[in-house]
Parts: C-alpha cells; sequence; structure tokens
C-alpha cells in the first residue's frame, strides 16, 4: 500500500473513492463503468423500502438518548441469526442502529466508524453532531445504486450534541433525505407497531428506567406482530441491545439488567392474559 | 550551449544530508520514553493547538520535528495508511513496524530522487499488550530507520538528549511521574532555560486505557501529575 500526499480531504469515505473504490460498499466505483441492469420482469417496480425484517427503535429521555434493536437475522422465511447486533457504537458520543440486507448494513456502520475516527485524527477535533448525521446521509444516498439491486440499508443515527447539551435523533430515507425526529423513531419491518407503542406511552423526560422499559415493550409488541422481528429467547438467553447516549459518553445495558426488565413484562402480560 | 556541471554523486548525496541536518536542527526537540503503563511523548512545542504529537491508530502514536508543513503531510499519509489498513483488514493488523517501513520507503525515495530533501525526523511509536514489549522507531530524512529500546529523542538537539537521559534513564519501574519529570528536565538542560508546562505538549499511550490508548495531558494534569 503506498503511501498517498496528493489528497487533502479529511473524508476517509472520499478516500477510498480516489483511491480504492473497489472497497466501497457495492463497489461503486466498478459499477460505474459496467452499469448493473435491472431483470427484466422487477423493472418499473420500485422495492419496497421496508420490507426487511427488523426493528431498531430510539427514543429521547432526560439524560440523552436510548437506542435498542432486536437480534433476529432472516432470510426469506428461516432464521438466519439469533444474535446479530443492529446497534452500533460508532463514537464516545453517538450510535447507529441499521434495518436492511445485513452485509450492507455492518459495512456501513463499519465505514462510518472509520470515516468519523479518521476526521477526528485528521483535523484534530471532532466532527459536530450534525456534521455527522450529514455525512451519514451522504453515506446512505451513495448506497441508492444498491436498493435498484434490492440492498436496502436505512438507518437511525442518535448522537448527543455537546454544544446544544441535549441528545438527537435523526431518520433517512433511501436517498439520504436526512430528517430529525424530535421524540422517539423506529424502522424496519415492526417499526410500525413500536412506534404505535411509543406513541401512547411516550412521555418527555423519562427516566433512564422508565425509557429502558418504553423501549423493551415496543421491541415485545412488535416482536408479537411481526415474523421478521425477534422476541426475548428466553431459552438460550439472548436480548435485545440497548444502548444509551448522554453527555458523560456511551453506555452498554447489561444483559442482566435487560432480562429483569422482561421478567416483569412477562410477568404482567401473564396477569393480564 | 552551456556544459553542465559535474557533481559527483557523493558530493551530491552529502550536500543534501547537509541541508536536510541543518534545517532539522533549527527545530526544537521531542523525546519518546517507555514507562510503566506505556510509552510516554513529550515535545517542546510553545504552541497549544498546532501539534508535533498525533494519533495515529489504536496504539500507535506519531511525532514529527523539523519542518511542519512536512511531518503534518506524512502524519496525514501515516493516518490514511493506518485507516485503510484497519478497514480492509482488521483493527488488530494496523502494526507500528509496517508504518515505520512505509515512512523509510517514502523518506528515502524522496531523498534520493527529489532535488531537496524532507527536512524531517519523525518518531512512531507503539504501546505493546500487556506483557508485550513496546516498540518506538525513529526514521530520519533519508529513510533510515532505527529500532529504539527505553528512549528516544529527535529534532533539535537529540544528540544532547540521548547524552543526557543514557546517564540517567533507568528501564525498572519508571512511573509517569518520574518518566515526564526526567523529560521535561532533559529538555530543560539542552535549552539552557527554564520551560513552563505550558511550552510542553505532552501525550501518553497507555495500556490501561480501553480501545484507542492515546491521550493528550493538557498543561494543568502534567502539573498534577508532577505535584
Amino acid at each position: 500500500m503506498p503511501f498517498s500526499f496528493d489528497d487533502h480531504s479529511a473524508s476517509f469515505f472520499d478516500y477510498l473513492l480516489q483511491q480504492r473504490p473497489d472497497l466501497l460498499p457495492g463497489s461503486r466505483g466498478l459499477a460505474s463503468d459496467r452499469p448493473v441492469s435491472m431483470p427484466e420482469e422487477s423493472r418499473g417496480l420500485v422495492p419496497a423500502p421496508f420490507s426487511h425484517g427488523t426493528t431498531v427503535l430510539a427514543l429521547k429521555y432526560e439524560h440523552g438518548v436510548l437506542i435498542a434493536g432486536d437480534r433476529r437475522a432472516t432470510e426469506g422465511f428461516q432464521i438466519a441469526g439469533r444474535r446479530i447486533e443492529k446497534v452500533f457504537k460508532v463514537d464516545e458520543h453517538s450510535a447507529i442502529a441499521i434495518a436492511g440486507a445485513a452485509g450492507p448494513c455492518l459495512e456501513m456502520a463499519k465505514l462510518f466508524q472509520t470515516e468519523l475516527e479518521h476526521y477526528e485524527k485528521l483535523e484534530g477535533v471532532q466532527l459536530s453532531c450534525e456534521g455527522k448525521a450529514n455525512k451519514l446521509g451522504q453515506m446512505v444516498k451513495a448506497n441508492l445504486p444498491m436498493v435498484f439491486q434490492g440492498l436496502v440499508v436505512i438507518p437511525i443515527y442518535v448522537g448527543f450534541d455537546l454544544k446544544r447539551a441535549e441528545g438527537r435523533i435523526f431518520k433517512y430515507d433511501i436517498t439520504g433525505g436526512r430528517y430529525e425526529e424530535s421524540d422517539y423513531h423506529s424502522i424496519g419491518s415492526g417499526g410500525k407497531e413500536a412506534r404505535n407503542t411509543m406513541r401512547e406511552h411516550f412521555k418527555k423526560n423519562l427516566s433512564e428506567e422508565d425509557a429502558l422499559v418504553l423501549a423493551l415493550r415496543s421491541l415485545y409488541n412488535a416482536a408479537e406482530d411481526d415474523v421478521g422481528t425477534g422476541g426475548p429467547d428466553l431459552v438460550r438467553g439472548i436480548y435485545p441491545t440497548a444502548k444509551c447516549v448522554t453527555a458523560s459518553g456511551i453506555g452498554e445495558i447489561e444483559e442482566e439488567r435487560m432480562s429483569r426488565v422482561y421478567a416483569s413484562l412477562i410477568e404482567a402480560r401473564k396477569r393480564e392474559a | 550551449m552551456p556544459l553542465p556541471y559535474y557533481v559527483s554523486p557523493e558530493q551530491m548525496m552529502q550536500d543534501k544530508a547537509e541541508y536536510a541536518k541543518k534545517g532539522i536542527a533549527k527545530g526544537r526537540s521531542i523525546i519518546a520514553m517507555e514507562y510503566q503503563d506505556g510509552v510516554l511523548l513529550v515535545a517542546d512545542n510553545p504552541s497549544a493547538s498546532l501539534y508535533k504529537i498525533s494519533e495515529i491508530y489504536d496504539n500507535i502514536a506519531f511525532s514529527g520535528a523539523g519542518k511542519y508543513s512536512e511531518f503534518e503531510n506524512l502524519r496525514k499519509a501515516g493516518i490514511r495508511h493506518a485507516d485503510l489498513k484497519g478497514y480492509m483488514y482488521s483493527r488488530e493488523d494496523v502494526t507500528a513496524r509496517s508504518l515505520a517501513n512505509g515512512y523509510s520507503q517514502s523518506l528515502g525515495t524522496i531523498f534520493s530522487q527529489e532535488l531537496k530533501p524532507l527536512e524531517v525526523e519523525i518518531l512512531v511509536a507503539q504501546v505493546g499488550e500487556p506483557g508485550r514489549p513496546n516498540e518506538m522507531y525513529r526514521i530520519s530524512f533519508d529513510g533510515s530507520i532505527f529500532d529504539e529500546r527505553g528512549f528516544t529523542a529527535s529534532g533539535g538537539r537529540a544528540e544532547a538528549l540521548q547524552v543526557y537521559l543514557k546517564d540517567r534513564y533507568t528501564s525498572e519501574a519508571q512511573t509517569l511521574k518520574t518518566a515526564l519529570a526526567l523529560c521535561a528536565a532533559a529538555l530543560e538542560s539542552v535549552t539552557n532555560q527554564k520551560l513552563p508546562l505550558e511550552g510542553l505538549e505532552v501525550a501518553t499511550l497507555d495500556r490501561t486505557r480501553v480501545g484507542r490508548k492515546f491521550r493528550r495531558i493538557p498543561p494543568a494534569e502534567s502539573r498534577q501529575i508532577l505535584a
């Protein structure tokens, strides 16, 4: 690997684009010489943007933002994985959760992590919260050609904005459009059920515990109505993953705490049934 | 038509080396020193924002002495190289040895092929996992590379610093406090003046940290450590 001196951008994405386009998600550089043609029968059909199985969500609470996601991966009608991670720490003050085709999702998460770290090291300062959200939008936009091959990747970005001293949530569409949410959001095939639950129970300035209970309840409801979303697996001890993003950094919620919340949720359901 | 002058290769290399050495000696010095939790880097640098020491990757740091624009370019190239390698393979595959080799190649090529050699001397340090040794490489303007143990100095009065430290450095049980005090004393002795802590740029590669090991130590904290 030769050193390159002739490049002045602080973006790792741009660097790959110039030097190693073959390493970019979907090999965009290669795809441009050899345009991918869509199969005859699928022309004119835009793939449904939320056809992938997953539920990931984010909601604000008094100290910042909580972000959580289920663990299931599906391949058609088969369960491909029970322990997949869909929530990723990006840096000390932000995280993303991704819905879509698993491979490109992981690739985008890794590229985004590298992108932010690269910028921080080259420039000596971190990107602003807004800057990070915009950068992610550009990466989603760059993935658009892949969407027509059915490989959709849609993230939610949450960050703690140190300047404004508040947590923020951003959602995206397939064209990279970036929209800020004021309270909560969820995406994926079970996203609607999760959103319905949050709409009913969300309040401003929830405590961390209440926010966690609401997040897990929403995921539980999503798992009940959506085949693509995994519920808590009590036999194997697999629970959703959740992280809280606050002024003091990003923290993982331990499994033991999850299992406690789920035990009381399930107890309540039993009584109601 | 004027005849081109003949200059022997020996003469040309000697002139270039002299030119580069002069440029580097004009600048200020940097010390890297092993201590019990990793590697300490201390630079004589009055600026609080134009750094001579910086992070390259999880457990690798860089420092450059000499001409700012030149070592800044080398620093950026190193970060690109490291991030690309870590992205392509895995984070643990990024090593100081491969980086130092890359720098050595680039500096060597520039020294022999370009009219003007780079007036820089750089250090690449890597903190080892617990139980594994640290690595420190010093690469000079012509691409020659030195594998250093214990401590090393570059830029400015590097030779005087080496002599000063050789007599006083003990490899066993250097704490952060003793290492920092020794580095500060060494820099003061070669510049023959009192250096305020604000004039020192201090950073560590601390193996007790989780994830990225590089950390800058601001003057206020240096004062606490030395107290």
